[in-house]
């Protein structure tokens, strides 16, 4: 049974694109077929993290207008057989994606995909409550930091209310990822603990990403983490992640960088 | 505590009163939420009823809710043309 998984966070610039990529590509190197699904309309970005920028013909809204088969815009992904991508328009406005359109395209990738990732656009316009629309499962980007709890507790309530499975007295199934989880300042009491952040937003914990040079580094050469570096520290905290979203469980931690550790002590004694 | 924490790190912890914020915030917004809807339709029923009194622009209607932490206020603001007094005089 295909599933479909949104990638939401509100607030925008938490990682919900590094995410979708990061999780999407581990979940092909465990063997699953995946689709990742940009839904930033006039804002893509899906394509350039994954190094596919140039590689982009035909896009969601071409297929939503019926200009391209959705064949034509499935891009393939060059290194995992199993990854494939559908772009957004970086041209058309907003609008021209429609619920009904939406609706048959995710109806078409779930006949040939075990999971559809859908990479929300930031805010809680129509991009985002369209990704967020025929989801089963969501995954809540979430910083430790005070604006984007509240905008993961704003974005909860809509996954409750605005979704086709809510509509139905469903349920979508909710997961908190926290990226950019720096360990050090959290234990100095400088940055909401992960504690805080799962009490205050109720929701269970999928992962915790800690902040790295590695996130950037992969992005830099549109690649998604887990593939360019899979022995770095966000890389095994994305598998993990992926492996609990496939039911199995792991011990949750954070995974640390021993080199990272080094850097900040020394940075702090030179500063 | 808050005094612990600062002679040993040498400032005071921020993180607990980012938490208990957010906490006041959250409780507060999850409270509105729904709310949006209530006033649209307290706005279109209160323009339904005086509407059929008086002609009006429906776009002069606004209905805002306060809260307050023992009461609320309801507000309803109406404005209303001034042919209406004339019209209203004509008629009695």
């Amino acid at each position: 049974m295909a599933k479909v998984l949104v990638v939401t966070s509100g607030k925008g610039g938490v990682g919900k694109t590094t995410s979708t990529a990061a999780l999407g590509a581990a979940l092909a190197q465990l063997g699953e077929k995946v689709v990742v699904v940009d839904f930033d309309v006039g804002l893509r970005n899906l394509d350039l993290v994954l190094g596919a920028e140039r590689r982009v013909v035909f896009d969601l809204i071409n297929v939503v207008q019926g200009v391209a088969k959705l064949s034509q815009a499935l891009i393939r992904d060059k290194r995992l057989e199993n990854l494939w991508l559908l772009p957004a328009s970086q041209t058309r406005d907003k609008d021209a994606l429609t619920d009904e359109g939406v609706g048959s395209i995710i109806a078409d990738l779930r006949t040939k995909f075990d999971w559809i990732l859908c990479d929300s656009p930031a805010g809680i316009e129509r991009g985002a409550m369209l990704a967020m629309r025929y989801a089963d499962e969501a995954v809540i980007v979430t910083n430790p930091e005070v604006s984007s709890v509240r905008d993961s507790d704003r974005i909860i309530g809509m996954l409750d209310s605005k979704t086709v499975r809510a509509e139905k007295g469903e349920r979508v199934e909710k997961h908190i990822l926290i990226t950019r989880y720096d360990s050090a300042r959290a234990a100095r009491g400088e940055m909401l603990s992960i504690e805080d952040i799962l009490e205050i937003l109720a929701t269970p914990l999928l992962g915790i990403i800690p902040e790295s040079q590695d996130v950037l580094r992969a992005s830099n050469v549109g690649s998604p983490v887990t593939l360019n570096n899979a022995a770095s520290a966000p890389a095994r905290a994305y598998i993990d992640a992926v492996r609990r979203l496939m039911g199995e469980t792991v011990t949750m931690m954070v995974p640390v960088e021993r080199k990272g550790l080094m850097n900040r002590l020394l940075g702090r004694r030179a500063a | 505590m808050m005094n612990l924490l600062r002679l040993i790190g040498g400032r005071a912890a921020t993180a607990p009163v980012a938490r208990e914020r957010l906490q006041i915030l959250l409780a507060h917004e999850r409270g509105l939420r729904g709310q949006p809807e209530l006033l649209e339709l307290l706005r279109a029923e209160i323009l339904a009823a005086v509407s059929r009194h008086v002609v009006l622009d429906p776009e002069k209607v606004v209905v805002r809710m306060e809260r307050g932490k023992q009461v609320s206020t309801l507000e309803v603001d109406i404005e209303v043309p001034n042919s209406f007094e004339r019209s209203f005089a004509a008629a009695s």
